[in-house]
């Protein structure tokens, strides 16, 4: 790093400095000369804006460790002294938590654009990975925070949670007895969330800097998808997107300010100004908004997985990869792609059903046997679905990057972001949520029933004749959907894509089609 | 661009639509008229101050309120000396003195609110076995806080036919689960006001809610007076922002 030719400064000052440690070389040539893309859009402004808001919860969050005490017996109290007795305390309070949601919905809006514009795909992909590893930290990070101002949805929460982990085969209760640091969720368990806390913030900020420093190896993606070819397709960082980030930035900021100002509370649960007591348990226990399409994913899982469903989704996952990797020498035939398929997919069925209806009896399907539990299952589902943006790269091999060259592509990604925002809803609302519900059958009967499950108990011999059949659709099945919309995408919408989606004319180059653009404006 | 459009929406619908899950079996508590809601929401400093009175006659008996401090209620608009007298009408508990002893005198500004119990255990025997909250901070710990107050005391209602109540439980229309351990807490001229108030249901129930509103949220004024500035700041800085921009990038082809 800056070990290259240098230019010589004008100040005696800064040369000194510089020719000893070229920080200002450094400097200049990754943020003022930096080539860059001419053709942003102002999706490109939340790198940035994320940037500010880690430094805005680092700040903000080292000052409120000041004033708050990491105890079971004195956390809740010290979180209501610092908002009614520090001075200016309110405001850091409402900047930090408020802070969180808005440094996730500027990642989210990153990431969103990091899809549509295939920013991902090569030479990007580590920077790429490093950016879901971000993202899994800062999870991590949000999550530990939740648990500080030890309210009821954080205990909760916490146990949920952290419960979880009991699920992995083996060695689960260990690592859930090393996270409580005991056999609750406890005082141990929040003074460790409370050093985790404080560091894990500069182990993002550590990731952030090498994602920068692969950015600033590959250089910039932009709306066309297309490499720089030059310097007539690119322009100096410095002035020209430093004055266009700080201009997003200022507008993200008045959106923050609003829920800072007006509405702080808005974002969060009123439970969590309640002091947290093991011995009440919340009606619902509902994670902050931006875990709510995971935590929806978690819970879509009710049903147990076992061999006959492990061995299908094997071979299908076999043609699957098969299918993306086709260029191997070793590849399957079609016959036994699609047989595999077929047998893969009956297996699977197979296995689910019997699942599904453990009065019919079909041997090594009693929910006992199944090698992975429907609360494993759930977990493997929610850890799975953002692996699966780590491998994204992969998955997507189609030669074009932006979306704005594949029609087809276009579609899929904002299908996908449509579903996640509707696994948010199901996972914000109770599991046994009734959407829609039909009886079939006698009226009567079906009346019966219906005052039936008002009572404690229905009984069956209120009914002449056929029991009526009740079909619900409920939030478990909406979330069930979108899951596996989820899956499918990644695990077949884009292989499929990549494969199929014919290979579009792309501009020649960045500069003629900013041209092309204005003469279109002029006319 | 379109979809940018689409995603935005979605993301105000989610947002908004994530909060409303907790009203249980209960209706929505009707929306009130208040002088703390809105962007520029001030208290009303007469009401606060019949709020107090309230809590001091009424709520007190039953429920703590031990995030306030009597120096607080200078935000109410009571003077030093008025504070200092509301104070002394309270006993707290001090020491250990220089015999090592416990003792008694009276509250000053720097006290918190003597709590109605001396702990959980005893506040529950008390009651039935049911604990009343305190209430520092019960507006901000409700969905919905200050309607769901006001519809809560002015909801009691005679249970409706077939629902049998237990010993120690009144009907409530808006309550979760409708079944709650507090009797009606308030009825008409049961404060006698000194203002010419009207001394109703409602009055109360208004008052009060305005009083535990302002505990659990002491710098919503200040909040609000910072948070216009802010924004208008912002706005202007925007504004500069987008011509310095659109300046210098009208000069590039």
């Amino acid at each position: 790093m800056g070990s290259g030719t240098r230019e010589e400064y004008d100040n005696p000052i800064v040369e000194w400095i510089d020719s000893r440690l070229p920080i200002f070389t450094v400097l200049n040539k990754e943020y003022g000369v930096f080539p860059t893309p001419k053709n942003f859009n102002y999706f490109w402004n939340f790198g940035a804006i994320a940037m500010f808001m880690l430094m805005t919860m680092i700040l903000t969050g080292i000052i409120l460790a000041m004033h708050y005490t990491g105890d079971t017996k004195l956390a809740f109290d010290s979180v209501e002294r610092i908002t009614r007795d520090v001075n200016g305390g309110w405001l850091l309070r409402n900047l930090h938590m408020n802070g969180a949601s808005f440094f996730f919905i500027a990642v989210y809006i990153h990431i969103f654009r990091g899809m549509y514009y295939g920013s991902y795909k090569r030479p990007r992909e580590l920077l790429w990975i490093l950016g879901v590893i971000i993202f899994l930290l800062m999870m991590a990070t949000a999550f530990i925070g939740y648990v500080l101002p030890w309210g009821q949805m954080s205990l909760w929460g916490a146990t949920v949670i952290t419960n979880l982990f009991s699920a992995i085969p083996f060695v689960g209760e260990y690592i859930v007895t090393l996270l409580w640091g005991g056999f609750a969720v406890d005082n141990p368990t929040l003074t460790r969330f409370f050093a985790l806390h404080y560091l894990l913030p500069f182990v993002i900020f550590a990731v952030v800097f090498l994602h920068i420093w692969a950015l600033h190896v590959t250089g910039s993606n932009n709306p066309l998808g297309i490499d720089t070819k030059g310097p007539q397709d690119t322009l100096p960082f410095n002035p020209y997107y430093t004055v266009k980030d700080l201009f997003g930035l200022v507008v993200f900021l008045i959106f923050y300010a609003i829920f800072v100002f007006y509405m702080p509370d808005a974002l969060g649960h009123p439970d969590n100004y309640i002091p947290a007591n093991p011995l009440v348990t919340p009606a619902h226990i509902v994670p902050e908004w931006y875990f709510l399409p995971f935590y929806a994913i978690l819970r879509a899982v009710t049903f147990n997985i076992n061999v006959y469903m492990i061995a299908g989704l094997a071979m299908l996952g076999m043609v699957m990869i098969d299918f993306v990797w086709r260029h191997s020498p070793k590849s399957m035939n079609k016959t036994q792609g699609i047989l595999l398929f077929v047998v893969g997919s009956a297996l699977t069925l197979f296995g689910f059903l019997g699942d599904m209806n453990q009065d019919w009896g079909i041997p090594m399907t009693a929910a006992e046997t199944a090698p992975i539990s429907a609360k494993l299952g759930g977990v493997l589902a929610m850890f799975g679905s953002i692996g699966l943006l780590v491998i994204l790269p992969w998955l997507d091999n189609h030669p074009v990057r932006s979306a704005r060259f594949r029609p087809f592509f276009r579609v899929a990604v904002i299908a996908f972001t449509v579903s996640v925002f509707i696994l948010g809803y199901a996972g914000s609302q109770a599991a046994d949520k009734v959407y829609l519900s039909t009886c079939l059958g006698d009226a009567q009967a079906c009346e019966a029933l219906a005052h039936g499950d008002h009572g404690a108990h229905s009984d069956d011999k209120k009914y002449h004749g056929a029991k009526p059949i009740v079909m619900k659709f409920d939030n478990t099945m909406l979330a069930q959907a979108f899951t596996g919309f989820y899956f499918l995408f990644f695990l077949i919408i884009l292989p499929l894509l990549s494969r199929f989606e014919p290979v579009q004319k792309l501009p020649a180059s960045i500069h003629e089609a900013v041209l092309e653009k204005k003469q279109k404006a002029g006319a | 661009m379109n979809f940018t459009r689409i995603l935005l929406s979605l993301f105000v619908i989610t947002i908004a639509s994530g909060q409303a899950y907790a009203a249980g079996d209960a209706p929505k508590a009707p929306k009130q008229k208040w002088s703390f809601s809105g962007p520029f929401g001030t208290y009303d400093k007469a009401s606060l101050q019949r709020g107090l009175q309230i809590y001091r006659e009424v709520c007190a008996s039953c429920h703590s309120m031990k995030r306030i401090y009597f120096r607080n209620f200078e935000a109410l608009g009571y003077n030093e000396s008025q504070i200092k007298n509301i104070a002394r009408e309270y006993t707290v508990i001090d020491g250990p003195d220089e015999e090592g002893e416990m003792f008694e005198r009276p509250a000053e500004p720097k006290d918190a609110f003597p709590s109605p119990f001396p702990n959980e255990n005893a506040a529950k025997y008390a009651n039935g076995g049911a604990l009343p909250p305190d209430l520092s901070l019960i507006t901000k710990a409700r969905v919905n806080g200050p309607n769901y107050l006001h519809a809560l005391l002015t909801g009691y209602k005679e249970p409706p036919h077939g629902e049998k109540l237990a010993d120690g439980q009144y009907w409530n229309k808006y309550y979760p689960g409708h079944k709650l351990a507090m009797a009606a807490p308030l009825s008409d001229e049961q404060v006698t006001y000194e203002d010419g108030t009207p001394e109703t249901l409602d009055q109360y129930s208004r008052d009060i809610t305005h009083f535990l509103t302002w505990a659990a949220d002491p710098h919503m004024e200040a909040r609000k007076k910072a948070g216009f500035r802010v924004i208008l700041f912002l706005l202007v800085f925007a504004g500069i922002m987008y011509t310095v921009k659109k300046k210098m990038w009208a000069q590039l082809h």
